[in-house]
Formats: C-alpha cells, structure tokens, sequence
C-alpha cells in the first residue's frame, strides 16, 4: 500500500474520549439489562422470585429489550465507527462537535424512554404492539436514539468521501468501507420503524388518533426487523476482517470477499423482513415465499464469511508453525481474547444461524414461531455473535485508548468463557423447550399444568445459564475498570488492522462505494414490500380501536 | 496452502458453488413441502371489523364454538379477547379435516396448539385461519403467545382432541366442551 502521511503518532487519539463515552454508556445499560434478564427468568421458573407481579414482569421485559436492542448496539456502533473513522483512515473526524452533539441527542432519547419504561408507562416491549400504545414520551425518546444514529451516518459517510477525494483511486480501508456500509444500511434499515412511529404510533398514543390499521403498522416495523440485527451484527464482522487474523498473527485470506460480503449484507437484509410475518393472516403466500428466498440468500455472506475467516486462521496457524490438516488450528494463540472469542463466536454462530435457517423455512415457521426457539435463537445470535465480539472488540482498543496494556490475559479470557458456557446453558434448554411448544412473552407458568410442570427443570437450567451470564457482564466491567487503574502503561495510541495476503492496489469502484447497492436495494425493496404495502392503502382494512397503557 | 492471488480466489469461486448448492438443496426442501405436502403459512386475507364482531353473523356468541358446516367440514369459531378466549375450551376430533377460524376484538394475540404445527397470529380486522388434522387425542393447550397487555400470561384455552368416533354433533350439528354426548 501506498505511503501514507501518519497524523501524530504518539499524541492521544483525538477520539478517545467520545469513543469511551459512547462505549461506557453500552456497558452500563447492557449490564443493568443482563441482571434484569436473570429475574425475568427467575420469574419464569418454578421457583419463587422477589417483587414478581405482571406489572413488574413486563417493565423489566421492556427495558430489558430496549437497553439491549436500541441502547447498548446504537451507542456501541457509534463509538465503534468513530474509532475506526479516526484509526483506520488516519484522519480527524469530519467535525467532532456535531458528534458529541449526536451523543448527548442519544442520552436525552435514552432517559426520555427509560423514565417512561420505569415508571410503568411503556410495558410495550421493544416491538411496540400497536393498537397497545405506551405514553408518547417513550416513542419520542426512541426516535432520538435514531436521530442521533442518522448523524452519526452522516458523519461516517462524510469522512470516507473526504478521504477519497484526498486519495483518489485508492481502496478506502476494508474497516472503514465496512463501517460506512452498515451507516448506509442502517440508514434504509429505520425506515421502517420510523414511519410507524411518526405516522401511526406517536399521533396514537398522543390521542390524536383513535385507530390504527395494525396490519400496516406491522409490514412497516417488519421492514426494520431484521436488517437491525445485522446493524448489530457489523461490528463482529469487522473484527473478523480486520481484527482477528492480526490478532491470530497471519493475514485476511480475501480482502474482496470481505468488500462483497458487506455488499451483500445490505441487498439481503433489508427485502426480507415478511419471515418475522409467516404466521399472520395479512400477507399472501406469494410475498412470503419472495421474502423467503431472499432470505435464503441472506445466508450467502455469513457463508463466505466462515470460509473467509477460517482460511484467514489456517494461514496464520501455518505462519506460526502448524503442520497437517488441522495441526494448524492448536498453532493458533488462542490465549489471545480476539482469538478466543472469534472461535467460540463461530461455534455459537453455528448453532444461532442453523435455527435461523429453521425460522426462515416458510411452513416449518409454524412449528416455532413464538416459542422459547425463537427466544434462544437470537439470544445465541445476539449474545453469542453480537456480544462476544463487542466485548473482545473493547479488549483490543481499549488499550490504545488509555495508553494502558492488561497486567494479565487471564481473567479477560474467564470472562470470555463464561460467556460462552453460560449462553450455551441457557439458550439449549430453550431450543428443547420451544420444540415441545413452550410459548413467549408470559410472565410466568402455571407449574401445577402436567405439561408444564415438566419443564421446570430445564427452565432451572437455563436459569443457572443466565446466572453465569451476568457473573461474566460484571467481570467484564471488572477488567475494563482494572485497566484504567492498573493497567501497565506505555500501550501506542493507535492499532493495526489486518493485512491481506494480497492488499488491493485498486478495487472496482462498485466495491470502493455504495452507489450502485443503493439502487439495488431500492429496487429489492420495491419489489419485495412494494404490494406488501401499498395493499393497506388500495383497500384499506378495518382499523383496530387503539388501547393506551401509558 | 497455495497463496498465490489466483489460488486463493480460485478456493473462493469453489466454496461460493458449494454455498450455492447448499442454499439450493434449502430452498428445493422449502419448495417441496410447499408444493407437494402443502406447508404453508396461515395468510388468509379475510376482513372483519372488530368494533362490530358481535353484529357479525360469523363471530356473534351463539355461533362460538365447534360446529361441523352443512357442507360437513368442522369448524371451531373462536374469539381471542383481553385476556381469554371465548370459548375457553372446544372440542374437535382426531383424524380428520378441522379448521379453526380466530379474530380479535381489540388487540393482536396469536395461538399455537401445544405439540402440533397449530400457529397463527390473531389481529383486529382480519380473520385467521388454520387447516389441520390432529393425531394426537387429549387435552391441548392452546396459550395466546402474543403480548396483549399485563393480563397475557393468564390467557389460555383447552383444545380437546377426542378419537372420531366419540365426536357427536347435536342436532345442529354443534359440540361444546360441557356436552359431547
């Protein structure tokens, strides 16, 4: 790669502090969400739990889903990108200003819905369930969050057209180009939920409204449903890419297979969001199974992102020694958590991503859809993909952030591993239960039913797996506070991100910006939710009277 | 391991062949259950006004319940309300063509059948309809599996599946849970 000016080596990454403040701001809400999560399932046990009514059930439900889903993932992608903005383009932010205005935006929306949530306003969950509608002020916080993510888009794709008009024809760096497309995408992605919000929910729960067309109100937030989760998903596989073959001590096997799997990411999250609606009456069978399909085909990236990845550790496992078919796998340093956690990413992303492809089969929908599979099968996507490499994402800039390097490895790799044993406790003995029809969202079981009597042990189980979780989310705050007080000082103000074995001298301008993937996607999305929509308003269906909590 | 620039893409292009063929084997099965064994979702894109359910014909209490039609296919009509069903138990017979109709008057539940591939989302303004054949005879639970508000968790009905010949239909060819002769 071309020689490029390096702005201040040693001086402090300018975006240190915002990047702490966001990411601190993930950790505590998701740690709070962790404990509430262990009640929730306390109260679903057999056994008896504290301050266990339904009031108080689906409050924690509520906040436990929206400090998870909106809160921990906005504020972590936000501080995320900025790190990558700065580090992997060697560039100051376009302006530093508007994004700490962004962030504050975030706060004010954060305390706007949690307030709402606890004061017993907003037990709507996080997918709203409209007629049901909460106080306004909840929805109004959310939208916030939003606003103060679409900045940060802004802010994202800014910094990486500036960085090319300074370097003409060069390939923007494969971290960066991954940041910008998860902004792009996340920029369609909020459509959705958006236009639900703002045009039927809020004027609803205002009282300007007494009617919803739910069915609307549904297609419009399934359009969000399952792109987010890979808004999600992005930074762990930018870790993949660009964090662990480093860390591994080899190089990315492919860096034009990593721009095409973020390509792909963004065309097939986003057209597919019907598989949330299989059972619902609204939509016909010909849009099902369009969505279907493309949902298939959404499993095409996270294939050749396995492959892509795995070749990337043989080729390290190789560079450090390993011989024979699989001697190369015990050549790797899986002492180091960036390694560790990739691995046992993969493995839960094994079983995750088999029971998505279960979920997604159409018919076979019915044999699952809000049941604890259901449950297990995000919570392992979720918890074990998303998580896992939020947290070693943190392990790896942390120090680069401080100055400071962990005193010892050790307890970083304990946290990782209760993580992981503690995901697998809880969410096998839901896939069980989900197949013999334990359903969702109820705040607790009547155990004197035969039938679900019989579960009790197995939610025991699972409750013993939410324990080790929350042991592992306090650990985790445990080794990050012990850095800033004991960390060994010295660590560079910067990191490297992963060569590949052939770095890209140019790349075809399709894979060097988003231009044409907006079009496909509008297409797609025409395509696949144009009908879909547009029904409710050629023959509008009877609206359901709308029924206020808040 | 070859690294050579076209080594590599060269394992790329075969293992993107393989993820096609995988895919492809994915969607065939889909196809198949689809086509030839009729796996399909419950889409039934039926209006009803749920301010008015009680005006219907269909949906009226009287008409609540299991009936076998004149065409002689059984039916149970059932409403999913805040926070129970009406009626909370029916009565269908094990071995034969059952439909079960659902609609709500105020906001969106859902049911699965405990044990059986019985799953459809409940919504104001739409009826639900699901086509099954049970096998299995017993008592089934039949849970609302939608959050419906702080009540949900107690809203749960009785599906009693009984071997056809115990299924008797009075003279207007309905069956209650109370009398099934």
């Amino acid at each position: 790669m071309a020689a490029r000016p390096r702005r201040r080596d040693a001086a402090a990454l300018e975006t240190g502090r915002l990047v702490m403040a966001h990411i601190w701001v993930a950790i505590a809400v998701f740690a709070l969400a962790c404990l509430l999560g262990v009640w929730q399932m306390w109260a679903r046990s057999p056994l008896n739990a504290p301050y266990h009514t339904a009031a108080n059930y689906f409050r924690s439900v509520t906040l436990h889903g929206v400090s998870m889903g909106y809160v921990l993932t906005t504020f972590f992608i936000m501080g995320f990108g900025y790190y990558v903005a700065e580090t992997s383009l060697r560039r100051p932010l376009p302006s530093l200003a508007l994004a700490w205005g962004s962030f504050w935006l975030g706060i004010v929306g954060t305390l706007m819905a949690a307030l709402s949530v606890v004061s017993g306003n907003a037990s709507v969950l996080f997918t709203f369930y409209p007629p049901l509608t909460a106080t306004p002020w909840f929805y109004i916080g959310l939208v916030l969050v939003v606003v103060a993510s679409w900045i940060w888009c802004l802010i994202m794709i800014f910094a990486m057209r500036t960085w090319k008009a300074e370097n003409p024809g060069e390939p923007v760096p494969l971290a960066m180009f991954a940041t910008v497309a998860n902004a792009v995408m996340w920029l369609w992605t909020t459509v959705g939920v958006a236009a639900e919000l703002l045009f039927q929910v809020i004027p609803a729960a205002f009282g300007w409204t007494q009617t919803v067309d739910v069915g609307l109100s549904r297609t419009l937030f399934s359009w969000t449903l399952h792109a987010i989760v890979y808004f999600w998903l992005f930074p762990s596989y930018i870790a993949f890419y660009t964090m662990f073959p480093r860390a591994a001590g080899g190089r990315l096997y492919s860096d034009t297979m990593g721009r095409l799997a973020f390509v792909l990411f963004i065309i097939y999250s986003l057209p597919v969001g019907l598989h949330h609606l299989f059972m619902d009456p609204e939509h016909s069978n010909g849009f099902k199974f369009l969505q279907m399909f493309l949902t298939a085909l959404v499993s095409v990236p996270t294939f050749l992102t396995i492959f892509t990845i795995t070749a990337s550790a043989e080729v390290a496992g190789r560079m450090r020694g390993g011989k024979g078919l699989f001697g190369w796998i015990g050549a790797l340093p899986w002492e180091r958590p960036m390694v560790l956690a990739t691995g046992l990413a993969f493995f839960m992303l094994f079983w995750g991503g088999g029971g998505g492809l279960i979920n997604m089969s159409y018919g076979m929908n019915a044999m699952i859809h809000n049941t604890s599979w259901v449950t297990a099968h995000f919570h392992l996507i979720f918890g074990g993909t998303v998580v896992i490499m939020y947290q070693a994402i943190c392990y790896s800039i942390w120090p680069s952030i401080t100055r400071r390097d962990f005193a010892s490895l050790k307890p970083l790799r304990l946290q990782l591993w209760l993580w992981f044993i503690g995901m697998m406790v809880m969410t096998l003995p839901w896939h069980w239960l989900g197949l013999q029809g334990q359903w969702r969202r109820v705040a607790a079981f009547d155990y004197s039913n035969p039938l679900i009597h019989s579960w009790g042990p197995w939610v025991i189980v699972s409750l013993v797996g939410g324990i080790i979780l929350a042991l592992s989310a306090l650990l985790f705050i445990y080794n990050l506070a012990m850095l800033h007080r004991r960390g060994v000082a010295g660590a560079p103000a910067s990191i490297e991100y992963a060569q590949a074995v052939h770095p890209p001298e140019r790349v075809p301008s399709s894979l060097n910006g988003f231009g044409l993937w907006n079009i496909i996607v509008a297409v797609l999305m025409l395509l696949a939710y144009g009908w879909p929509i547009a029904q409710f308003f050629v023959s509008p269906p009877p609206q359901a009277v709308v029924h206020r909590l808040g | 391991m070859a690294l050579s620039e076209e080594a590599v893409l060269k394992s790329e292009l075969r293992w993107a062949a393989i993820v096609a063929v995988i895919v492809g084997i994915i969607l065939i099965a889909i196809l198949y259950a689809a086509i030839a064994m009729h796996v399909n979702p419950p889409s039934n894109a039926e209006y009803i006004d749920p301010k008015t359910l009680h005006l219907s014909a269909e949906f009226t209490e009287s008409n609540l319940g299991t009936r076998v039609d004149p065409d002689g296919q059984v039916v149970a009509r059932v409403i999913a309300t805040q926070f129970e069903f009406v009626p909370n138990c029916f009565v269908l017979p094990a071995d034969r063509d059952v439909t079960i109709r659902l609609t709500s008057p105020d906001v969106i539940h859902g049911i699965l059948v405990t044990g059986t591939n019985v799953n459809t989302m409940i919504m104001p303004g739409w009826v639900s309809q699901v086509h099954t054949v049970f096998h299995k005879t017993g008592d089934l639970l039949m849970p609302c599996h939608e959050f419906c508000g702080l009540g949900h968790s107690q809203m749960m009905a009785t599906v009693r599946v009984v071997p056809p010949q115990d299924f008797h239909p009075g003279p207007d060819g309905r069956v209650s849970c109370d009398n099934r002769g």
